[in-house]
């Protein structure tokens, strides 16, 4: 399946605590092995199997506003199909 | 933002897929948000809650006459992350705050922001008498079952049983009594225009908190009185759990004590839902 969206993900604010990576419907979030400025372990997108859809799940769990969600525009969608 | 990251592995693979600038922003950081970062543990739900608010007072456009009142308690810095005028009362004296705010500056939005030790301990008669007199007023209450910035202890809300630091084996209802809904004892004031207990624990509930604070705004807006969403939210410091077995303490040991839904809504906001 074609990715249909994407998450820009803001490194130093996140806390590492996992909640949007258990709530991705995807499961394309996972914390990163390197720290960020803060010293805690970020959440990275990792596309091997899945894709994101650019649902916004992650964002709505998110307490620390990490996530920009993008999703394609449909016609962009349908060329990438 | 300062560092970012975009998928690599997705740029290898899908050549056809647009530049980030082609595609649609379906959700960004809300402009009733400052770009601080908050002092909150991580996997604390405050965040969360934070955001939602910032979100209702962006999409109701009142961030220019919106003014937050922060407790004193966890989000005691509340006024540092909202976009938003703000000040801070003293321990529990939010609603009466706030109800001097509201008559001096009747077309401004105001809102308090406070935790269970703020609102239903210390704050309970200043809460109970704002209701009483019908404030127009939007109270946000934080229910995370203690006292977190203090280190844990016990809160009224404390479900029985639960291990806290001044409860060591346990809350026992027969010395230390049965956790108090607040909530309740609003909903039954016929000062009180709005109150719904929401929770933090999945990613529904969260949609539905959004609603209900909305809702809360709303009563506000058209000067029904006072609207109270109660949010049971997570302590995973207090606690002594992960974020994500925090979220799984709120499902299984409060919402059993403390149900969920709306205990009251004024006919006026029945038809702006």
């Amino acid at each position: 399946m074609a990715a249909r969206g994407t998450v820009v993900i803001d490194r130093d604010r996140c806390k590492g605590c996992e909640l949007c990576v258990t709530a991705c419907p995807q499961h394309v979030l996972h914390l990163d092995d390197a720290y960020n400025a803060r010293g805690y372990r970020p959440v990275r997108l990792d596309e091997d199997e899945n894709f994101c859809t650019g649902c916004g799940v992650c964002a709505v769990v998110c307490p620390d506003v990490v996530f920009t969600v993008y999703r394609m525009p449909k016609a962009a969608r349908m060329r990438a199909a | 933002m300062t560092v970012t990251q975009v998928s690599t592995t997705q740029a290898k693979s899908m050549p056809s897929l647009p530049r980030l600038e082609e595609m649609q922003v379906v959700y960004k950081k809300p402009e009733s948000l400052t770009d601080a970062h908050t002092h909150y543990c991580p996997g604390c739900t405050h965040g969360i809650i934070h955001r939602l608010i910032a979100e209702v007072i962006d999409e109701l456009g009142v961030r220019e006459r919106t003014i937050g009142v922060a407790p004193v308690g966890c989000a005691v810095f509340a006024y540092e992350y909202f976009n938003v005028d703000g000040c801070e009362a003293a321990h529990g004296r939010a609603p009466a705050m706030a109800t001097g705010l509201k008559r001096v500056m009747p077309n401004h939005i105001i809102f308090t922001y406070q935790g269970d030790g703020d609102l239903a301990s210390i704050g309970g008669n200043e809460i109970l008498h704002a209701a009483g007199r019908g404030e127009n007023l939007t109270v946000i209450f934080v229910n995370n079952a203690v006292y977190g910035m203090t280190g844990g202890q016990m809160a009224p809300t404390t479900p029985p049983g639960m291990v806290t630091t001044s409860s060591p084996f346990g809350r026992d209802i027969q010395s230390q009594g049965y956790p108090m809904h607040i909530t309740e004892m609003l909903a039954i004031m016929p000062g009180v225009a709005y109150a719904a207990r929401r929770s933090m624990h999945s990613v529904a509930e969260i949609r539905k908190t959004k609603k209900a604070i909305r809702l809360a705004f709303e009563a506000q807006l058209k000067n029904l009185g006072l609207g109270i969403v109660e949010i049971l939210s997570s302590c995973p410091t207090n606690w002594h759990l992960g974020p994500v077995e925090s979220l799984d303490f709120i499902r299984d040991r409060m919402i059993p004590i403390f149900p969920l839904g709306e205990l009251k809504v004024h006919e006026a906001l029945k038809q702006s839902k």
